[in-house]
């Protein structure tokens, strides 16, 4: 395989969406997840409910947090599984396509939570 | 472009060499490679964490009756133990990014490398302060 | 303590072997020998056919090299009172063709490694008449862990990238290289990127970490990786913000 010098590269953009996901899956996720997945069923919450939760989609700023929250953990998660299947599986001769599954994958799951969260009213 | 004596990027095949192939269940061989396999797997849970989001932020966008009918998807016991268990592996994603990024970052301070546990800690402070002010804005009975 | 223990051997001889195969040989137990002076003493007394590198015999010379039970080890660091009265088992190291016996093919590596440049690049050498290059403490401490390697393999051995990847750089080359980047010295940083950010260069690395945790040396070329992952990523930053300048 030739250097490329003057090509320019998307390994590292993938390497940055992968790291900045990574940052904000580690930092929030856990808490967030208990939230929904273990206090919400319990009912150990009412922030949840359905007057409370439309409540704090009004503001935008939420509107953004959840865009990041959602958006940048996915690219994290596409890398990861995207080697995970590389490596782990040795399936190289799919790697376009487990490749662009994987990326595509992040990219349509961003699409859907910014088109949810821009027009939820 | 390539010329007759372009040497290959990896050792030919010599047909006396012994060359022992790798297993399809090679991450099972050893405990370390499995807990790098289960490390990586935390991102599957965190997409799965991503998809009942999504799933959620939809379900309020159409209303208290769809939206009940998530809140009793959740109380499911399937979807409750899949829960549990992505709750394990996200935190688990936490605690190995957090030691990772430290040994990924060289920072010098007056010369003298920073050792790994100071950088670490900062972030599992922080990790913690964070999450804790995000529970005392959710966790509200 | 039992005043014998065994070695459980791998041999292969090309010339009749189809694949490599276990001898057992029942060496004396020394406290203070290592698994090298179990295999020295095989092949003076019992077996002159066995086959293995070895040379220093004091962890400086990286040739000794091998499983020692499925981990990689230097053979003239590993104590037998660690793994008495259990018989120990002596491979080939990992993810290398084995030539004979315990010898493995290194060109693969060899090869890697030179394509990183590992020397001193300067856009102009200083001539001897004015001196010699001036580093401090902190120069020489920014890249000095990275030139303790031994080029001994072991972490060729241990990474699961290497061994899924023939085309892999691999973690001493690369470490090799950031230890040429960081070096003061140097002026190759350029010349070393187009080698290095690559997909079969750092960023096949998955951080699985192994190859910093077997090496013998505490080099830690799992960490040079990461970090040169950062300043690729920096670079490629400011060449996508900035495409004319810089460079």
């Amino acid at each position: 395989m030739d250097a490329q010098p003057t090509k320019l590269r998307i390994e590292p953009l993938l390497w940055i969406l992968f790291s900045a996901g990574g940052v904000v899956a580690a930092f929030l996720i856990p808490i967030h997840l208990f939230v929904l997945g273990i206090a919400t069923p319990l009912g150990w919450t009412k922030t949840t409910e359905y007057a409370s939760a439309t409540a704090f989609l009004a503001f935008p700023i939420v509107r953004l947090y959840l865009l990041v929250l959602c958006s940048l953990p996915l690219f994290h998660a596409a890398h990861r599984i995207r080697y995970t299947l590389y490596d782990g599986l040795q399936i190289k001769h799919l790697n376009e396509v487990i490749a662009v599954a994987c990326y595509g994958g992040a990219v349509v799951g961003t699409v859907i939570a910014g088109y949810l969260l821009w027009n939820f009213v | 472009m390539k010329s007759a004596a372009a040497t290959p990027p990896y050792t030919l095949n010599h047909p006396r060499w012994y060359r022992k192939r790798v297993s399809t269940y090679w991450w099972l061989q050893r405990w370390e490679y499995l807990r790098f396999v289960l490390r990586e797997i935390s991102s599957v849970f965190i997409a799965i964490f991503v998809v009942e989001t999504l799933f959620q932020i939809y379900a309020l966008s159409r209303g208290p009756e769809s939206y009940s009918v998530f809140l009793s998807v959740l109380k499911n016991p399937f979807v409750f133990a899949l829960n549990i268990i992505s709750f394990l592996f996200v935190v688990f994603h936490s605690i190995t990014w957090f030691n990772l990024s430290a040994r990924a970052m060289s920072i010098r301070v007056g010369g003298k490398k920073v050792p790994g546990f100071l950088i670490s800690g900062p972030n599992f402070v922080a990790w913690f302060v964070i999450s804790a002010v995000i529970a005392w804005l959710l966790l509200r009975a | 303590m039992a005043n014998t223990i065994k070695l459980e051997v791998s041999r292969y001889s090309p010339e009749t072997d189809a694949a490599p195969h276990f001898q057992t040989f029942e060496v004396p137990f020394r406290r203070d020998w290592v698994v090298l002076d179990a295999l020295n003493y095989i092949k003076d007394k019992q077996d002159g056919s066995l086959t293995y590198r070895w040379s220093c015999r004091m962890g400086i010379c990286g040739s000794c090299g091998m499983l020692v039970n499925g981990e990689p080890k230097l053979t003239c660091a590993t104590f037998l009172a660690d793994y008495a009265p259990e018989p120990v088992r002596v491979e080939p190291l990992r993810n290398f063709p084995v030539v004979r016996d315990l010898v493995i093919a290194m060109n693969d590596f060899m090869r890697k490694l030179q394509k990183m440049k590992p020397w001193l690049i300067r856009k102009e050498e200083k001539p001897v008449s004015e001196g010699e290059y001036l580093q401090t403490p902190e120069e020489l401490e920014a890249f000095k862990q990275y030139s303790m390697c031994i080029n001994c393999m072991l972490c060729y051995a241990a990474c699961p990238v290497y061994g899924l990847d023939p085309l892999f750089s691999g973690p001493a080359a690369i470490a090799l290289a950031q230890r040429y980047n960081l070096d003061s010295r140097d002026q190759g940083s350029k010349d070393r990127f187009p080698v290095l950010s690559q997909h079969d260069a750092i960023w096949g690395c998955t951080f699985v970490g192994e190859c910093t945790r077997v090496c013998p040396k505490h080099v830690d070329p799992a960490g040079a990786i990461q970090q040169y992952k950062l300043t690729a990523a920096l670079d490629w930053v400011k060449s996508v913000v900035m495409p004319w300048g810089g460079k």
